[in-house]
Order: C-alpha cells, then sequence, then structure tokens
C-alpha cells in the first residue's frame, strides 16, 4: 500500500477508548506496551523497516520490558508503580485507540472511576493461576457503575498453566456469573499470555481450543456503535455566540440523538418552545467559508444552533425536542463516588457540575454505602475517600436530568468544593427523586408512574380503545 | 440513518478539541492561547476558528519570542494574525534582552530558563490570564500522559503532579482563585499522525521549513542546525554546508536540530514520520539536559 492510499483508509478510521484493569502483577503494564509495540506495522515501507529493527537487534526484541514502555513520571519510575491515570495512544488501519491505564490498587478507586468514565470498553486482567479476587469483583463492579457495555476478560499468564483449556473455562464460566449479578451487557473472554504476545496481536498456537479472536482484532472490530443509536436529542448549552446584532447562536457539544433544521425545540428548565432556524457544523468551517451551515447534525459533533424566535437561551440551559422531554427537577437519586481525603458533608453546600451548567446544592441523605469488594449496603452518615453510595441530592435549581444510563453526558456530575474548589465527587444521577419533585409543566399536565402504568396497561389489554400514549 | 454513523476518528478528535476551547470561553474570564507558530499550534488555532465562527477568536494569542525563532516563524505569525485578524501579543524577556542570552554563549539550559521559561511567567502575570490554553499533546513526553486536559497551577505557576484534580467524562472543574490559573490543553488526545493527517485534509498553512529545502547547516553540539542569521559563531558558520534538510519541530533555531530529508509534501513527510522509529521530540536539545527534564520543567512552569 502506499502511502497515499494509506492516508485514504486513516482518514476513515474510528475512534475507540478502552480501559484496562488490573494491579502490577497481572501483567497490565506489559499487556499495554505489548499492544503498543506489536501494533506498529501499518504499511509496506514500515513493515519493511521494522524487519530490519528486529534483524539489527535479534533477539532482544522478545526481551523488551514491556512495562518500561508505559512507564510514566520519573517519582514513580523510582517506586516502580503507578499511581494515577494516563493516556495512551496507538492506532491499526481501522481504529485510533485511546487507552487509560490505572492503577489497580484499593486506595486508587478514584482514578479507576476517572479512567471509566470516558471508556468503551474495559479490558479486566485475571491471572489465569489465581481466578476471580476481590480486585476482579472491585474492577467489575466500577466498570458496571460507569455503565461501559463491553467487558473484554483478559485471562493472562496463561504460559504458567500450560494453556490449560479447562482453566479458561472455569473462569470464564465464574466471571460469567458475577457478569450476570452486575448486569455487565457484552463480555468476551481470552486466554492470554501478554509475556509472550499469545491471543495479544496473533491468535496463539498454543491455544487451539480457543476460538475466539485474539486480543486486537477483537478491539479492532468490536460494534461498539449502538451506544450512538438514534436517542433523544440532548444539547446543553454551552456558550452563547453574538458576533453582531444580526446573529445569536447557542454552541455545544450535542450529546445524544440528532437536530434538524425546522424541528420544534424547548429550552429546560424554562420550558420555552421555539424552532431550529439554522445549523452550524463547526467542522464544516474553513477559513474560506466561515458561515457554512448543515441541515442535520447528530452526536457528538460541536455545533451553533440559532432559533426562530428571540428565545432567552444562555449556558446552562438544555435544549431539546419538544416530543421528548426529560424530567426537570431539583431533587435527584443519584450514585456518588466520594473522590477527596476530606469527608463528606451532608447539608453542606456544594457545587455541582453537570454538562455545562454549575448549580449549587447538596446531598441531603445517603441511601446506603456499596461496598466494592462483596457489594454489601450499609448505612452510613458520611462519605470517606473512595466510598461509592446512593444518596438523594437536592440543588438550588431545577435542572433537566436523564438517568446515567439512558445518557452518560447529561446524567453524570462532578462535586466541586466550594472552599478548595478540589472536584471532590462524580456522580451520577439514577433518576428524579420522587418526594419533592419540582416538575416543569407539559401542556398544564404532569402524569405519576402509576398514571402511566395505567396508561400502558389500558394499551396493552384494551387496544380496542384506541388509547393514547401518555 | 444518520445516527447509526459514527463520525470518524478525526472528526471526534475536533469535536473534543472546540467543546474544551469553548467550554474556556465560557468560563474564564481573561483566556489567552500561546501560539508557537509550530504545526500544533497551528492545528489549535484552526480549530479555535471552527469553534467561535462566524466570530472573530474570543481570546488573545500569546508568542513567547526568545528573539532566537527561525525568522520565518516571526513572518509566518505576523501573516496569519492578518489573515486571521487575531489578536497577538509578543512577549521576549527584557532583562534576557539585556544580558544578551544566546543559547550559543549561554547554553540551552539558560537559555530556555531565561528566554523561555522566566519570558513565559513575565507575560502571563503582565497578563493575568486566568486560563492559558497550549498545544501541548499527551503522546509527546511520558509525564504528559498523565496531566489532564484542564490542568490547575498555583499562584507561582506551578503544577503538583501528584496532586491532579480528578478529570471525568467532558465534565471540566474550572473553578480557580484569584492568581491562580488553569493550563488547558485542547489537543491532549491527538497524536503526532492525527495531527499531520488534519493538517492534510483541512489544508492548514504551517511554515515552509517543515518541507524538505536545501539549507546551511552546521553540526552542532550532535545535531544539525540551521544557519539562520550572523548571531551564529563565526568559527561555527565557517563549517556550513548545504544539504536537503527539514524540521520536524519548530523553535529556537540554535536548539532545533534539522533532518536530512527529500520529504516535500505532507504526505511525504507523513511517511517519513511513520518510517522513523525516533520520537518528535529527540530533535529539540533541551530534553536531553537531564533524566526527566520534562517533568521537572513542568513543575517549574515550563509548558
Amino acid at each position: 500500500m502506499d502511502i497515499i492510499d494509506y492516508l485514504k483508509q486513516h482518514e476513515n478510521k474510528d475512534m475507540l477508548r478502552f480501559l484496562t484493569c488490573g494491579s502490577v502483577d497481572d501483567g497490565k503494564s506489559t499487556l499495554i506496551g505489548r499492544m503498543l509495540y506489536d501494533s506498529k506495522m501499518i504499511f509496506d515501507d514500515q513493515l519493511a523497516a521494522a524487519e530490519s529493527e528486529s534483524k539489527k537487534y535479534g533477539t532482544t526484541g522478545e526481551k523488551i520490558d514491556m512495562a518500561l514502555l508505559v512507564d510514566g513520571l520519573q517519582s514513580e519510575r523510582e517506586q516502580g508503580i503507578t499511581i494515577d491515570v494516563a493516556y495512551r495512544f496507538f492506532t491499526t488501519e481501522k481504529r485510533k485507540f485511546i487507552i487509560a491505564d490505572t492503577p489497580g490498587h484499593e486506595q486508587y478507586t478514584r482514578n479507576m472511576v476517572t479512567g471509566a468514565s470516558t471508556a468503551d470498553v474495559a479490558i479486566i486482567l485475571i491471572d489465569a493461576r489465581k481466578g476471580i479476587l476481590t480486585q476482579t469483583r472491585r474492577h467489575s463492579f466500577i466498570v458496571s457503575l460507569l455503565g461501559i457495555e463491553h467487558v473484554v476478560i483478559a485471562i493472562n499468564k496463561m504460559d504458567l498453566v500450560d494453556f490449560s483449556e479447562s482453566v479458561f473455562n472455569d473462569i470464564s464460566q465464574a466471571y460469567g456469573a458475577l457478569a450476570d449479578e452486575l448486569g455487565i451487557k457484552n463480555t468476551y473472554y481470552i486466554p492470554v499470555s501478554a509475556l509472550n504476545g499469545d491471543n495479544v496481536v496473533d491468535k496463539s498456537t498454543h491455544t487451539p481450543w480457543f476460538e475466539g479472536k485474539p486480543l486486537l482484532e477483537l478491539l479492532d472490530t468490536m460494534d461498539i456503535s449502538k451506544e450512538q443509536k438514534a436517542e433523544n436529542f440532548r444539547f446543553p448549552v454551552q456558550y452563547v455566540n453574538r458576533p453582531h446584532l444580526n446573529f445569536r447562536g447557542f454552541c455545544g457539544t450535542i450529546a445524544a440523538g440528532s437536530v434538524a433544521v425546522g424541528d420544534e425545540i424547548t429550552v429546560l428548565p424554562s420550558g420555552k418552545t421555539t424552532k431550529v432556524k439554522s445549523i452550524i457544523n463547526a467542522g464544516d468551517i474553513s477559513e474560506a467559508d466561515r458561515e457554512a451551515t448543515t441541515q442535520e447534525a447528530y452526536a457528538p459533533m460541536a455545533v451553533t444552533i440559532t432559533t426562530e424566535d428571540e428565545v432567552d437561551i444562555s449556558r446552562g440551559d438544555m435544549i431539546v425536542h419538544t416530543h421528548s422531554l426529560p424530567r426537570v427537577s431539583n431533587s435527584l437519586k443519584v450514585m456518588l463516588v466520594w473522590m477527596d481525603e476530606k469527608p463528606m458533608d451532608t447539608g453542606r453546600t456544594y457545587d455541582i457540575k453537570r454538562a455545562t451548567s454549575v448549580v449549587s446544592g447538596h446531598i441531603e441523605h445517603i441511601n446506603y454505602k456499596i461496598d466494592v469488594n462483596t457489594y454489601e449496603r450499609t448505612q452510613v452518615e458520611t462519605l470517606e475517600l473512595n466510598d461509592i453510595a446512593s444518596c438523594r441530592m437536592v440543588l438550588t435549581r431545577p435542572i433537566a436530568s436523564d438517568a446515567y444510563k439512558e445518557n452518560r453526558l447529561t446524567g453524570s456530575f462532578i462535586v466541586v468544593d466550594r472552599i478548595t474548589n478540589n472536584t471532590v465527587g462524580a456522580g451520577m444521577i439514577v433518576g428524579v427523586s420522587r418526594r419533592d419533585e419540582d416538575v416543569i409543566k407539559r401542556n398544564g399536565k404532569h402524569y405519576s408512574d402509576a398514571e402511566k402504568a395505567l396508561n400502558q396497561y389500558i394499551r396493552d389489554n384494551f387496544p380496542e380503545w384506541e388509547c393514547k400514549a401518555v | 440513518m444518520l445516527n447509526q454513523e459514527r463520525l470518524t476518528h478525526l472528526k471526534q478528535l475536533e469535536a473534543e478539541s472546540i467543546h474544551i476551547l469553548r467550554e474556556v470561553a465560557a468560563e474564564f474570564s481573561n483566556p489567552v492561547m500561546m501560539y508557537s507558530v509550530g504545526k500544533d499550534s497551528s492545528v489549535m488555532l484552526h480549530l479555535a476558528m471552527k469553534a467561535f465562527a462566524p466570530s472573530k477568536l474570543p481570546f488573545p494569542l500569546l508568542h513567547v519570542d526568545t528573539t532566537w525563532k527561525f525568522k520565518e516563524m516571526i513572518d509566518f505569525r505576523d501573516q496569519r494574525a492578518k489573515d486571521l485578524g487575531f489578536d497577538l501579543i509578543v512577549h521576549s524577556n527584557p532583562e534576557g534582552l539585556e544580558m544578551n542570552i544566546s543559547p550559543f554563549e549561554h547554553g540551552s539550559k539558560v537559555h530556555t530558563d531565561i528566554m523561555k521559561t522566566q519570558a513565559l511567567k513575565q507575560a502571563l502575570n503582565a497578563g493575568g490570564y486566568d486560563a492559558v490554553i497550549g498545544g501541548a499533546r499527551r503522546d509527546e513526553e511520558k509525564s504528559r500522559a498523565k496531566e489532564r486536559i484542564f490542568s490547575f497551577r498555583d499562584k507561582h505557576h506551578r503544577w503538583d503532579p501528584k496532586n491532579q484534580r480528578p478529570e471525568l467524562w467532558n465534565v471540566y472543574n474550572t473553578a480557580i482563585e484569584k492568581g491562580e490559573s488553569v493550563r488547558v490543553f485542547p489537543i491532549s488526545n491527538w497524536t503526532e499522525l492525527d495531527v499531520w493527517q488534519y493538517i492534510y485534509l483541512e489544508e492548514i498553512p504551517i511554515p515552509s521549513l517543515y518541507f524538505a529545502k536545501e539549507q546551511e547547516v552546521v553540526e552542532y553540539e550532535g545535531t544539525k542546525i540551521m544557519v539562520d542569521d550572523d548571531r551564529m559563531p563565526e568559527a561555527l558558520r565557517k563549517t556550513a554546508k548545504k544539504e536537503m534538510v527539514r524540521f520536524r519541530t519548530l523553535g529556537c533555531y540554535p536548539l532545533t536540530g534539522a533532518i536530512n530529508s527529500t520529504a516535500t509534501t505532507l504526505p511525504e513527510i507523513i511517511k517519513e514520520m511513520l518510517l522513523s522509529t525516533s520520537s518528535e521530540r529527540e530533535g529539540r536539545l533541551i530534553d536531553k539536559d537531564q533524566e526527566g527534564a520534562m517533568e521537572q520543567k513542568k513543575i517549574e512552569g515550563y509548558f
């Protein structure tokens, strides 16, 4: 393949972000180093260059300490451990990959949550000699909490168990039960030896019984597109662009769904309605054409929208389709991860940043704390560093809120300490707390869950009534 | 149907960078964008022009001029400012100018400290910026792989690598006190290949020094440097010979190593980059000063 063809192919690459979970002993750095190192061969000339390199350096190629390739800060090199989230990159002809590399120690739950927040896929390393450990349960819990739908279970160090099929099957089966318990949707099992490269890039001759794809091929071909399928349109307004009196555009990144010129839209929390007049897709802008517009745009494009009517819209508002309104409330049920040395204070006011809106609020009640190892729930009065809990959060203003399960970008928030300015917590919206719901009026009528259930019952059982859906 | 499509990786990276740039403009009262005239700066400028279209840029660009930059960089910079109509602030360290700091005479460490690190601090203090946008990428250097996109700096512009704010989803914590600031890196997740491919696809102008040309070069401290003016010591200048070279990064000409090359087009440059085994920063002399050099420089306030 020549360079022009190569560039064409790479123009149309997809991108996939994944997280690796495992401790130092699991060979995580070795696995990452192996992928970075072995995935380099890209086009003919490069292949030739790589081959001549291997010849030059002979057998040392296999003996390179892969972990050194991914080693980070100087201070950590001295300690010999990774202490924070590091991002690494590699590319194949199909995809660009971003790896969030996080440590596996318990005190670093915070870092793993951080790395998991942007990942499409998680790779969980399991030592074939040890099977499922406490840390496997911990990693899996965080992966499911952060809504990662695809989990690859890399059963590593297969060379140390003679590439035994039964060891692989036993661990796979045991993990399957754990995945079911946690509701992890898609699981993939691979027997690997990161050290020797078995089933990392190429299929290993040591595992003729294994019918699946090697790790890199799996990552290359895995279908993650369904995560972005047609969803309810959500557009957190980020910035108001007003170059002159005749132009007032609302800039932001489409968090979900799509929007077209002429669509009827509602601005939340105010509830005002208008129509989309024009859409500028920032990607289409060039030096020659600074006013290029498009008819339709979809997530995750960065766009600027103008409206038919002069409606008061500002940063922090959410623009949605009038036919698919989210709940608007100031009382939310959330899952909260505490990330600060200083414990969480119920009753204390924090700043809550969700998408582009910053609203102050407090945690009114901790429903329960959940143990990341045993999944046991306990009653607590306060949250310490790395604690994960179900809470009721009350804001000083209502916000349009989706459940995190439905929408990762509008269902997530960070908690900022108003005195230290540190990010002290991260949260995921579970739902609107029913107790003191502050509901926006939709044509003067709002239906409770019971009313909706009744409506559903009638539609299911009495279709001849031609009952409308609410 | 439209929703089934996934954006290509470059379109995803572009959207992410634009999101970051808009977040800066929306959340800070006095932001500035560092402009080094290099390829990464060129990409960042291009992204910013997209982010705020049809408006002009809502922040100025700051160039720390060590006075030892390639002449062409300065011409290119001024032309871009004219063409795109952005506000350009140029700062050089007046004390350094007075001392006549020269990389040839004082060495790269002293030169970089006074004309770059100190000059940057002066310019940032003078401007009172609360957000400083930079073009660093995580793939460039190991310590950068761990830095946040919104990276907090204390009143002395210092970075504390062990005490960084957690950064989740695309929700960035922009809260700071007066005097503190945030360094923002919108192209953190781009690799060198992404940058070149994007320049190619979007036809982004870059200085011609990136393309191979016949230039007068001399051997200096293990690398080839270009004779850009007569401040180069005469003894050294005498050794100059003409060679086909180009530059993989652009900085101060005495500290920027040229590589022999015949790549005169973007595809040829990209091909050369893919085939080369040495990393991009190898052409930069400042990183070789000490082990963990970049991490140390960053802690002190260098970008």
